[in-house]
This record gives structure tokens, C-alpha cells and sequence, in this order.
């Protein structure tokens, strides 16, 4: 399938599958033990430029579309989950509202802090009473003179404790909320009134931050509305679209170690005089699991090189999505089993990785919000999820 | 300055390689290829010199279609330009070959100093920076693990590791520079120079346009044949000997005086 890929991006899959290689995964062991991505580790991300590779050149980034990034993500998906996360967060949710919709000014003052990594950045949707049905958000917004405030609390917020910069959409028109009456706006990190609230404990996922973040009378100037006051919603439903597709293909890469280290263990594990590999029921496993992987890359390529020629094709990034995901989740079910106890004790990734996917079926819109998606797509039903 | 680099694109280290059909190349068939190890050290040593006294960098190889790759990783780090060498009649080129394909594109270009990894990790001859400086007429300094360069005395001092000891050459630009390990520590390239690679210029010139005719190169003009390729061969079981120590002794001492020759 190299004959998809333009050679200025086969380089740079290259770049960043050796990358990943040398430099990420030897350091699994210490961020699943330590919860944390060594700071050494992340500053050599920042200057080789992970976190800018979506970001517009203009403003310090390497202004690749979303294939490109689809790229990059695969090969990321073989790390550690919370490398993909951390860069991942920085190249989507956290910069496209500004990149999508934000003002000149915005562009300039927070596009190149992100795309450096100086500034690592949430995206703050979800709540205890919203989360798939994102209208039903409860955090406002109301103007006042020439600044807003902002009450209300966010939960399971991706990077929340760590984050320099936040998109955080509230509501500032009760009767319209998704029709123009939800906006989007910046808030920096020691904004008045802001702060982290509990910080969940995940499943899997360490090394990445998961948390609340709480508004209580949280006052932001007006020129921080990204876009314009109304425009959040749709500002917010563009921004997902996109990182569907990223993390389809990191899915992708996670099922393809998954897939080497089951056949490399398959080969090696002797059972009753020979490789467990000669055994039918294993063959069948690697044969279902290369199958899908195949079939969920074609998916991811093929989708994001539609979506970069400007196709709006949100049903296919849904099925992209929700296959991708099912699919990484089967294969890492089928490498324990293969493995067997050693799929379960902690002494190989496989136990660490079936856990860290498990969450690809529930954020960016779980696998039955993207079934929605794809049946009113075929039904023809128009509007959005609540219509 | 005017700093040259010659590079090769080698198979990745971690591929499986098998022999091809004719039983004298590797299978080219699902080999990854990469920029040789060595020759990574040559580039960022050449693109140091270019940040600290300005001038550029060209980097050269010779090799088919696919070494363009190589090339472009090359221009990412930070090299300006980049030359590939080929014509069908270069296959099969031998070390003394190639380094008359390489000294006749060198010489068509300024250069103050030249750089080569000190040996591919595919043949390991460890003789193109060899050949390359005596047909071109220059002093050279092979294993270089520290260098100090002056452009204005047009001199350099490369420090070589010798069984024991260190070696300290003083010579005379331009020279070759074959570069070893220790000498520093090859950058990635940035994701956004990746990027920006394509567009620097990436020249091919061939057999005509480097003035040779096709008897004095790839095989034709070599001086060494492969006259066929193998595998090692696999290794053999390991023997476990069991049962009462002063007869384990016994028997393992024959083993390895009868069996292995090694006492």
C-alpha cells in the first residue's frame, strides 16, 4: 500500500517509525511505573516537531494534512499510549479550534507555543451531564461588558492537570444551545477562577492525565471566543471529525505490534513437541487479526486521503472509527490469548496494551455513537444526533 | 566551506536478508533500506562544520532509484544538495569502482574536505575512503572519532583510537575524513525539514555525464568478483551433558578438544 503514500510522507513515516523505535518504546516500562513521560523524552519530541505536524507552516508547524498525521499515528501507535496522546492532543482537539476557526490573533499568539510543544492543550466538552450528547452541556457563559464568565465543571478531560491552554465550550444562549447558542473559548492556565478538580483514575492510559476542570465565576476577556459567540458547536463538531481518522490509524499501529509480538510468541512457544504456531487454532487467530488490520489501514488511507481533498464524508470516518477501534480491540484479545498466562502477568506489554485500548471504544464518540452516525448517514435522516 | 559527503544505502540492520536467485546479491524483495550507520556520523559532522563556518553541504552516492530516499533523509538533517550517481553500467561496481564513480562527480565540484563513513555495515570493506582519497590525490584520515578543523590555515587535526593509544594526525585540507562511531551523535531530522526536503535539488548524473565509459566501471571495471553469496550456516544444537560430575568434567573436556578444537 506504499502506493498511496507521496515520498515527502514516506520519509517522515519512516523518520517517526524509527523514532518511536529507538527512542519511545525502551522508555514503556519506566511511564507505565512512573505515570509519567520522561521530560527528556518530551523535549526531544518537541525540537524534532511532534507536536506541530497538523499546524500550519506559517505558524512553526510542519502543516501536514490529516493523512500525513493518520501517518505519523500509526507508527505512534506502537508506543506507549500516552506518547500518541500527549502529541496527539497538541496536533488535534488542542490546536484545531484556533486552526479551524480562530481569529489572526489567536493564530499568532497560541499556534506557535502549540506547535513547539511549549504549551501542552485540552479540549474541554464533556461533563458529568454531557458527554456523546454534547449539547446538553450545562457550563455558561455570559457576557459582561467586554469580557465573559464562565461556571461549570468539565470531567475526564484529557491532559486537564497538565494543560497551558484550554478550549472550553460553554453555553451563552439557553434557546439556541446547538443552533448558535454554544461557544468556544481559550482559557489560559491561571485564569482566575479556573482550576483542576479530581483527577480520575483510569483503567490503563498512565502517563497521560485524565481530570476535571472547574470554572467558578472564571473571567476571560471577549477576544478569547473563538470564531464567534454561537459558533462553538460546530467549531467542536469539525474538531472530532478529524481526530476519528488519527485515531483510527494509531489503532492500526497498536494491532500491528500486537499482531508481530503474537506471531514472534507463536513461533517461539513449543507446546506438546511443537510451536504453537503449527497449531491450527493459533494460525486462525493471525490470519483474523492480519485480516482486520488490513482491512482497518485500508479504511484509515482511503478515508483521509477523501478528507484531505475536502470531501465531507463523516459517515466513512465514522465507520473508520468505529471499526479501527473494535477491531485493535479484538486483536489485543486475541494476543492474550495467544500469549496465554503471559498475556496476563506484566512482564510483556501485551497485559498493559489490552488495557490501554479498551478507551478507544468510548472517547471521540464511543463505537454506538458512530453506529448512529452511519445508520441516519444511510437512513438519510439530517441534523444532528439530538434531531 | 564546500563540504561533500558520500554516503550508501544499506539494508536496515534489523532485516532478515536473504540471497537472490543467482546466488551473488541479496534479495532486494522486502528489504528496508536505510542511510548506513556510519555515514550518519559523516553527515552531522559535515552539517557542524556548515553551522559553525558557513558553506554548504553536498551530499553524493551512488545507487539505483531507491537511493534517493537515502538522499533526501540526508538533505532533512541538513545538507543543501544532493547527487545521485547511476547508470546501469555502474552495477556490480567493486569498492575501487565506486570510488572512481564517486572522485569523478567529486571533481567536477568545489570541495575543501570530504567525509565517508569508515566502512558500509552491508560489505564492510572499509576501502571506498581509501581508493576515493588516492585518486583524487589527497591526504585522508581514517576512524576520525574527534576533529578539529581550521578553514584558514587550511588545516585539519583528526584524533584516531589505535590498539591502546590515541593517534593524533595533523594534515592538510582538502582531505577524506572517514568517520567512526564516537565522534558525535548523529541528529534526527525535524519532522517540519522532512517536509522541506523535497524541494532542495537532488541531481542524477550518469555514466556520460561523469566521463566514463561503461568498461571502466561495475563489473567490467572492477578489480574484485563476487563469485557467489551464502548464508552462515545455522547453528547447530547445543549439547547438554548430564550425569555425575567428575564424568561431565571428563567428557566435556573431550568435547571441547576433539569436537570443538578449542583446548
Amino acid at each position: 500500500m506504499d502506493f498511496l503514500i507521496p515520498e515527502d510522507l514516506k520519509d517522515l513515516k519512516n523518520m517517526v517509525r524509527t523514532f518511536v523505535r529507538k527512542e519511545l518504546m525502551p522508555l514503556e516500562e519506566e511511564v507505565e511505573r512512573s505515570g509519567k513521560i520522561p521530560e527528556e523524552a518530551l523535549q526531544k519530541m518537541r525540537e524534532l516537531g511532534f507536536f506541530g505536524l497538523t499546524i500550519p507552516t506559517e505558524y512553526g508547524g510542519s502543516g501536514i494534512g490529516t493523512f500525513g498525521y493518520c501517518l505519523a499515528a500509526e507508527e505512534l501507535g506502537w508506543a506507549h499510549s500516552a506518547f500518541k496522546t500527549i502529541c496527539g492532543v497538541n496536533n488535534g482537539i488542542g490546536s484545531k479550534p484556533i486552526v479551524l476557526d480562530g481569529t489572526e490573533e489567536q493564530k499568532r499568539k497560541y499556534l506557535p507555543k502549540i506547535a513547539s510543544g511549549e504549551y501542552i492543550t485540552a479540549f474541554a466538552l464533556s461533563e458529568p451531564g454531557a458527554g456523546s450528547d454534547a449539547a446538553n452541556i450545562s457550563t455558561q457563559a455570559v457576557r459582561k461588558g467586554d469580557r465573559y464568565i464562565i461556571n461549570g465543571r468539565k470531567h475526564f478531560i484529557t491532559n486537564g492537570p497538565l494543560a497551558d491552554l484550554v478550549t472550553v465550550l460553554a453555553v451563552t444562549d439557553k434557546e439556541k444551545r446547538a443552533h448558535g447558542g454554544i461557544t468556544a473559548f481559550l482559557v489560559e492556565k491561571g485564569t482566575p477562577g479556573f482550576s483542576v478538580g479530581q483527577i480520575h483514575k483510569t483503567m490503563g492510559s498512565r502517563g497521560v492525565y485524565h481530570s476535571e476542570l472547574i470554572f467558578d465565576n472564571c473571567e476571560v476577556p471577549a477576544e478569547n471566543v473563538i470564531g464567534k459567540e454561537g459558533m462553538g458547536f460546530i467549531t467542536a463538531m469539525k474538531t472530532l471529525d478529524d481526530g476519528r481518522l488519527t485515531l483510527a490509524a494509531s489503532c492500526v499501529g497498536t494491532a500491528e505490534r500486537l499482531l508481530e509480538m503474537s506471531t514472534e510468541y507463536a513461533k517461539r512457544r513449543v507446546t506438546f513437541g511443537k510451536p504453537i504456531a503449527e497449531r491450527q487454532a493459533i494460525q486462525w487467530m493471525l490470519a483474523d487479526s492480519a485480516t482486520e488490520i488490513y482491512a482497518a489501514k485500508m479504511m484509515v488511507y482511503a478515508t483521509a486521503i477523501r478528507y484531505d481533498k475536502g470531501e465531507r464524508i463523516p459517515a466513512e470516518v465514522a465507520m473508520t472509527k468505529l471499526y479501527a477501534t473494535e477491531m485493535v480491540n479484538r486483536v489485543a484479545d486475541r494476543a492474550v490469548q495467544i500469549h496465554g498466562g503471559m498475556g496476563w502477568i506484566q512482564e510483556l506489554p501485551v497485559e498493559r496494551i489490552y488495557r490501554d485500548v479498551r478507551v478507544t471504544r468510548l472517547y471521540e464518540g464511543t463505537s454506538e455513537i458512530q453506529r448512529i452516525i452511519i445508520a441516519r448517514n444511510i437512513l438519510g435522516y439530517k441534523g444532528g444526533l439530538e434531531g | 566551506m564546500n563540504i561533500i559527503v558520500c554516503i550508501k544505502q544499506v539494508p536496515d540492520t534489523t532485516t532478515k536478508v536473504r540471497v537472490g536467485k543467482d546466488g551473488k546479491h541479496i534479495d532486494p524483495g522486502g528489504v528496508k533500506f536505510i542511510v548506513n550507520t556510519y555515514d550518519d556520523f559523516a553527515v552531522e559532522e559535515a552539517i557542524r562544520l556548515k553551522e559553525r563556518f558557513g558553506g554548504e553541504v553536498t551530499v553524493i552516492s551512488m545507487g539505483p532509484e531507491r537511493v534517493k530516499e537515502a538522499l533526501r533523509m540526508c538533505l532533512a538533517m541538513g545538507a543543501d544538495k544532493a547527487i545521485q550517481l547511476w547508470d546501469p553500467a555502474f552495477e556490480d561496481s567493486d569498492p575501487y569502482t565506486t570510488a572512481l564513480i564517486l572522485s569523478k562527480a567529486i571533481q567536477q565540484l568545489p570541495y575543501d574536505i570530504i567525509f565517508c563513513g569508515k566502512q558500509a555495515i552491508d560489505r564492510d570493506t572499509m576501502s571506498v575512503p581509501v581508493y576515493l582519497a588516492e585518486l583524487l590525490g589527497l591526504p585522508q584520515a581514517t576512524l576520525v572519532v574527534k576533529l578539529e578543523v581550521d578553514p584558514n590555515a587550511r588545516k585539519f587535526i583528526a584524533y584516531r583510537d589505535i590498539e591502546g593509544a590515541k593517534e593524533v594526525i595533523e594534515g592538510l585540507l582538502p582531505a577524506v575524513i572517514s568517520t567512526q562511531w564516537k565522534l558525535n551523535e548523529p541528529r534526527y531530522p525535524t519532522l517540519p525539514n522532512i517536509m522541506k526536503a523535497k524541494k532542495k535539488e537532488l541531481k542524477e548524473l550518469n555514466a556520460a555525464a561523469l566521463g566514463l565509459d561503461s568498461a571502466q566501471v561495475g563489473e567490467k571495471g572492477s578489480r574484485v568478483k563476487v563469485l557467489s553469496m551464502e548464508l552462515p550456516p545455522p547453528r547447530s544444537k547445543g549439547k547438554i551433558l548430564k550425569g555425575d560430575p567428575r564424568e561431565v568434567c571428563r567428557e566435556l573436556v573431550r568435547l571441547l578438544r576433539e569436537e570443538a578444537k578449542v583446548i
